[in-house]
């Protein structure tokens, strides 16, 4: 399993030297230019050409991908071409937001999805089944801003259950944090919730087809623990795939989400950089991300060990 | 002997009987085909259901609620918002079907390859893994940025977003048939690669590839939508459902008729296709529910 | 990095410990305003951009020699005596007592000196009064003197100047920076201070109150006047959905929104929390601005052409929602401002004559070209523009479209002087903000500069001549014939055509007070209860 890991990372890295010189191709190919945006709407195209010699956005491109490496090597992702703040700090300060949404979208998606997935299985046919199938359709054919705003509309605005947008660190008070989150992790994570009840659904009844599982319950077991104990666990694996497979529909997700609940994480800084082609910004967290998500889907592919003991690298 | 090809029957004619059996046993798949072929008549035939220009201007007669003169409203332009949404229904059905199309096709093409030669899946599956690491709604911005807002950079980003899904898919199915006695045998036959993965691969691929393409052709929609609510999607001027939809985003409350519309339209439509899907993959394999 | 360390180890912590919100108690004794700016601020040199919300930004920590009132007077602000020779070739000024930096130096002449020199680098008028200048000399430390070549009756409006690019006064070491470069260091003397540790771009800008600021005694008059900080702390917080920001402001998660679009103003007027008002008396002009490089409109009968043909009345609506919010505006000057008129305007202002408009594009040759609108989507008063040209184009029978792509690629696209198909543009729309039009001296695009002057580069030497002429104008009856002058040779040459005039309003709940009527959204005076 050691060499697996070992091969799995050593690809991960292969991974992200493509993708840092696929995106660092694209936005030097991008026809945007920070300096226009920098000097503002009264400028003239000297004042644009002065800033842009400032900034060493006029270096030949081998040049510049070559500095960006030499300093990645060093932990340096580069200044902002705005701000000025080195992009490690934008991002860390970004860093908790998303992470915390995800997460909670996460768990939130999980603890809702899977249950009903095993329920609709195990009541299979019946009004329940047929409504947790209406209701993983109906997840996939809104889109996430829709539900946001209609979620706002009810619970911020008519009810005043919940505050309208923003984000609270987790050191300012759990409860406030929590409930800055609960309005987004609902509207980011219904898709979600949607794809991982289908699928736990199907993959249960496959599973409860299998002869075992017929032996469990003929041996007396319980229902809830053949279920549970069983099935489940024999499930899992393609449920897991779906998880990770998942993190991408989140990543684009919540950039959206971020948008609307004024939430500041890494998907609206993003957007925000690309808007303003402030490139360092960009490269830095595009690699990032693929670093994220291929480590993710690493962790997937590991956790099918927990749960298929057939399966070992 | 090397020059006889074994010639198995394709698995073709009975799939397709069986679809339509099974179909018939879904009633929800049927009600999603009539749903997806009315808004594709009404995308063809807007101009002759009571449509206007969707791109006619008129600030005087701005953000009036569904009346006898706008049958769903004017849009803060004036605009008349059911013409909108009519002529709205070629944009995003055409964005879902083209991009449903070719992340098909590529996908296919990848992905019966690289299930089949080893040292290539290595390479390709990085590149895959890699392509999917960023998210659609990036590279659309980036494409948006490189040239200028167009249905074609919005299927082309889509459609780079959604071909890793098809690739896995179809990889794995010839990981699987590729151990298949009759595939063996046409092996041992002298069969050229070539003509193994086109004459028995491929048929085999066809129905599990079809019930994909349907959702990601109703994702895809509604990526659009998200897309234009980002500002990288199709350019507003003509209309989709997702671009009504995202520039009248903030009058969600004072002018709801200018989302609903679209949304319902987009969601039903959606809806439609998703069950279409469900019903085909439940009529032709039920074990594809555990993938899809 | 140590912080997100910090964080994340505070995930793991139980969630009873954490249950205390200590900070609440802490902020409960502060009064801290919550402001929802216009744009996000990612730039801190406002005199290395003329970005508004970096002028904002200015308005917080730094300080003016001179400010104007709301009668458009020029009033010392920073300075607490001038003098001007007869000859009116040197000026005098000595500063007030008491004026300190946030790094508790005092503010000498020097710093005025370096910072003036600075903004006279990038800014149009200080460009213009650099050229007039013989030199800045120190007398000591708190008195100055500037010596001029010849007159330059603009001098202390130049000081005095409220928008891009203000004449902000910095600590002479940062005043050294190059003009083209980003300075860092928000050292200023004005009534706030930047807390830059809490500074999160795109989301959050935090301010606290100067307490070694001594204002003024005046009462305060747009930017002049006593500068009194009534609250301790402001929080600019961007939200950039404005359904959200709506709806924040509505359940009091905000106190003051800078500028609501016109469509939301009958929602948030229901509120009874809420006051929606226009604080701004001179609003900001839309505008089409030409390509002077490629056809068809380096041909000067295509732009008269349009002059028959636009309705402002429709970019009223188009742009402003209410007629309330907006009104057409027949001057190249800001309507509501001295040297507006409506000299020469006829062509736009009288009854539409699309007729006349197809005539002259008739005998300016008109072959079909492409015309190419270039928009950014993500602003909605350009994009509202620009579908209100193109429909008007298209009833005209030319050949427009629009090519549609976001603000960013606007700006850099605009700067491309190649033809449209190469990448270049034929029109684009943006607003200017009333007080960057009220003259022939801070109204850049009536310019007519060729190569220097601004995006489509028009050149009319006649233009200019005139322009030199209102500069020398002694007094304000010349100064009106002058600017009349200007505009009238505008409606002939037509460097661009002005869409409307628009107000963006502002809301504000009702526990705030002290709110300044004028053009720019200032933070000083206001009180929280």
């Amino acid at each position: 399993m050691f060499a697996y890991v070992v091969r799995r990372l050593f690809a991960t890295i292969v991974v992200m030297a493509v993708v840092a010189f696929f995106v660092f191709s694209l936005l030097y190919l991008t026809p945007g230019d920070p300096a226009a945006v920098i000097a503002g709407d009264a400028a003239t195209s000297d004042d644009i050409r002065r800033i842009r010699a400032n900034l060493g956005l006029d270096e030949p491109f081998l040049v510049r991908f070559g500095g960006w490496v030499w300093g990645l090597l060093h932990g340096d992702l580069g200044t902002s071409i705005f701000t000025n703040l080195p992009v490690t700090r934008l991002i860390a300060q970004r860093v908790e937001p998303t992470v915390a949404l995800t997460l909670c979208t996460l768990l939130v998606a999980v603890a809702v999805a899977v249950p009903l997935g095993v329920i609709a299985a195990a009541r299979v046919g019946t009004w329940i089944d047929r409504s947790v199938m209406a209701f993983s359709v109906l997840g996939f054919s809104v889109p996430v801003f829709v539900l946001a705003y209609i979620l706002i509309l009810t619970f911020s605005i008519e009810l005043d259950w919940l505050p309208v947008q923003g984000y609270r660190n987790f050191d300012e008070g759990v409860w406030e944090w929590l409930r800055h989150l609960i309005l987004p992790s609902i509207a980011l994570g219904t898709v979600y919730m949607a794809l991982i009840a289908r699928i736990t659904r199907a993959t249960m009844l496959d599973v409860l087809a299998q002869d075992y599982v017929r032996t469990a319950q003929a041996k007396g077991l319980a229902p809830h623990s053949v279920l549970v104990g069983h099935a489940l666990k024999n499930a899992a694996v393609p449920i897991m795939t779906i998880v990770g497979i998942g993190i991408a529909l989140l990543i684009s997700g919540a950039i959206v989400t971020e948008t609307v609940f004024a939430i500041p994480g890494i998907g609206r800084l993003t957007v925000d950089a690309i808007l303003r082609r402030d490139y360092p910004i960009i490269q830095g967290v595009i690699l990032i991300f693929s670093a994220t998500y291929v480590l993710i889907n690493l962790a997937v592919d590991l956790s099918y060990m927990l749960f298929d003991p057939r399966i070992r690298y | 002997m090397a020059a006889i090809a074994l010639d198995l029957p394709r698995s073709a004619s009975p799939t397709w009987r069986r679809l339509k059996d099974a179909l018939r046993r879904h009633p929800t798949a049927i009600v999603g085909a009539l749903v997806l072929m009315i808004m594709i008549l009404i995308a063809i035939f807007a101009p002759w259901l009571g449509t206007i220009d969707p791109q006619a201007v008129s600030p005087i007669r701005r953000l009036k609620p569904p009346s006898a003169e706008f049958w769903f409203g004017s849009d803060m332009l004036g605009r008349d918002v059911y013409s909108r949404v009519l002529y709205g229904a070629r944009v995003s059905l055409s964005v879902g079907l083209a991009v449903a199309f070719f992340s098909t096709l590529v996908g296919l093409a990848i992905g019966l390859v690289t299930g089949y030669i080893r040292w290539l899946d290595a390479i390709v599956m990085r590149i895959m893994d890699g392509l999917m690491s960023i998210p659609s709604v990036l590279l659309a911005i980036a494409l948006m940025a490189l040239t200028t807002a167009s249905i074609q950079n919005v299927v082309l980003a889509i459609t780079l977003a959604e071909v890793p899904r098809v690739v896995r898919l179809v990889r794995s199915l010839v990981l699987g048939l590729r151990e298949q006695p009759y595939v063996e045998a046409a092996i041992a036959a002298g069969t050229t690669l070539p003509r193994i993965l086109v004459r028995h691969i491929l048929p085999n691929t066809v129905a599990p590839l079809l019930v994909q393409a349907t959702y990601v052709c109703a994702s895809a929609m509604i990526t659009e939508a998200i897309l234009s609510f980002i500002g990288a999607g199709t350019p507003p001027n003509i209309p989709s459902w997702g671009n009504i939809m995202a520039e009248a985003r903030s009058l969600f409350q004072i002018a709801g008729y200018l989302i609903l519309f679209p949304g319902l339209c987009l969601s039903i439509t959606v809806l439609a296709v998703n069950l279409l899907g469900d019903g085909m993959r439940d009529a032709l394999d039920p074990r594809l529910a555990r993938r899809m | 990095m140590k912080s997100t360390l910090r964080r994340l180890a505070g995930f793991v912590v139980l969630a009873a410990v954490a249950a205390l919100p200590a900070s609440v108690a802490l902020a409960q004794s502060q009064k801290v305003l919550k402001f929802i700016p216009q744009a996000d601020l990612r730039i801190l040199d406002p005199i290395s951009t003329t970005a508004y919300i970096t002028r904002n930004h200015g308005y917080m920590v730094y300080d003016t020699l001179f400010a104007m009132d709301e009668k458009f007077q020029v009033k010392p602000q920073m300075v607490d005596k001038f003098d001007v020779s007869k000859d009116q070739l040197t000026y005098t000024f000595t500063l007030r007592d008491g004026l300190k930096f946030h790094d508790g130096q005092p503010v000498r002449s020097a710093d005025c000196i370096a910072s003036i020199d600075r903004w006279s680098k990038r800014d149009a008028l200080g460009q213009k009064l650099a050229e007039a200048t013989e030199s800045w000399s120190a007398v000591d430390d708190k008195t100055f003197r500037l010596k001029l070549k010849k007159p330059f009756p603009l001098t202390l409006e130049g000081l005095a100047k409220p928008s891009s690019n203000v004449p902000f006064i910095m600590p002479e070491r940062i005043a050294k920076t190059d003009p083209f470069k980003n300075i860092d260091d928000t050292t200023g003397s004005g009534p706030f201070k930047f807390v830059k540790a809490e500074w999160v771009p795109g989301n959050k800008v935090v301010y606290v109150k100067n307490t070694d600021y001594v204002p003024r005694k005046e009462p305060p008059s747009w930017a002049s006047g006593g500068k009194v900080v009534k609250v301790d702390r402001v929080e600019w917080i961007y939200i950039p959905d404005s359904a959200t920001a709506a709806a924040a402001l509505s359940a009091g998660e905000a106190d003051w929104w800078e500028n609501l679009p016109a469509d939301l103003i009958p929602l948030l007027s229901r509120n009874k929390n809420i006051t929606v008002k226009n604080i701004d008396p001179m609003g900001s002009m839309g505008m089409i601005r030409f390509n002077f490089l490629h056809p068809p409109f380096n041909n000067v009968k295509m732009r008269q052409a349009l002059l028959y043909a636009i309705n402002q009345q429709d970019y009223v609506i188009g742009i402003a929602g209410d007629p309330k919010n907006g009104n057409p505006c027949y001057s190249y000057f800001t309507c509501g401002t001295p040297l507006a008129s409506e000299v020469a305007a006829d062509p736009l202002k009288g009854k539409r004559d699309l007729e006349k408009a197809k005539q002259l594009i008739k005998e300016s040759g008109y072959k079909g070209e492409r015309i190419v609108i270039i928009d950014a989507t993500d602003q909605p008063m350009v994009h509202a523009q620009s579908l209100l040209t193109l429909d008007l184009l298209k009833r005209l029978g030319l050949n427009a479209e629009v090519q549609a792509g976001d603000w960013g690629t606007l700006i850099t696209r605009r700067a491309v002087r190649e033809p449209p198909e190469k990448g270049g543009w034929n029109i684009f729309h943006t607003w200017i903000v009333g007080p960057d039009m009220v003259n022939p001296a801070v109204n850049f695009p009536i310019r007519g500069t060729g190569d220097k002057a601004w995006f489509g580069w028009p050149t009319d030497a006649k233009l200019e001549e005139l322009r030199e002429a209102w500069f020398n104008a002694t007094d304000q009856a010349s100064s009106k014939k002058a600017a009349d002058a200007v505009q009238e040779r505008a409606y002939e040459f037509v460097p661009f055509i002005t869409t409307a005039q628009f107000i963006l309003p502002t809301a504000y709940r009702s526990n705030i007070s002290g709110v300044i009527i004028a053009p720019i959204a200032f933070l000083w005076n206001v009180e929280k209860k």
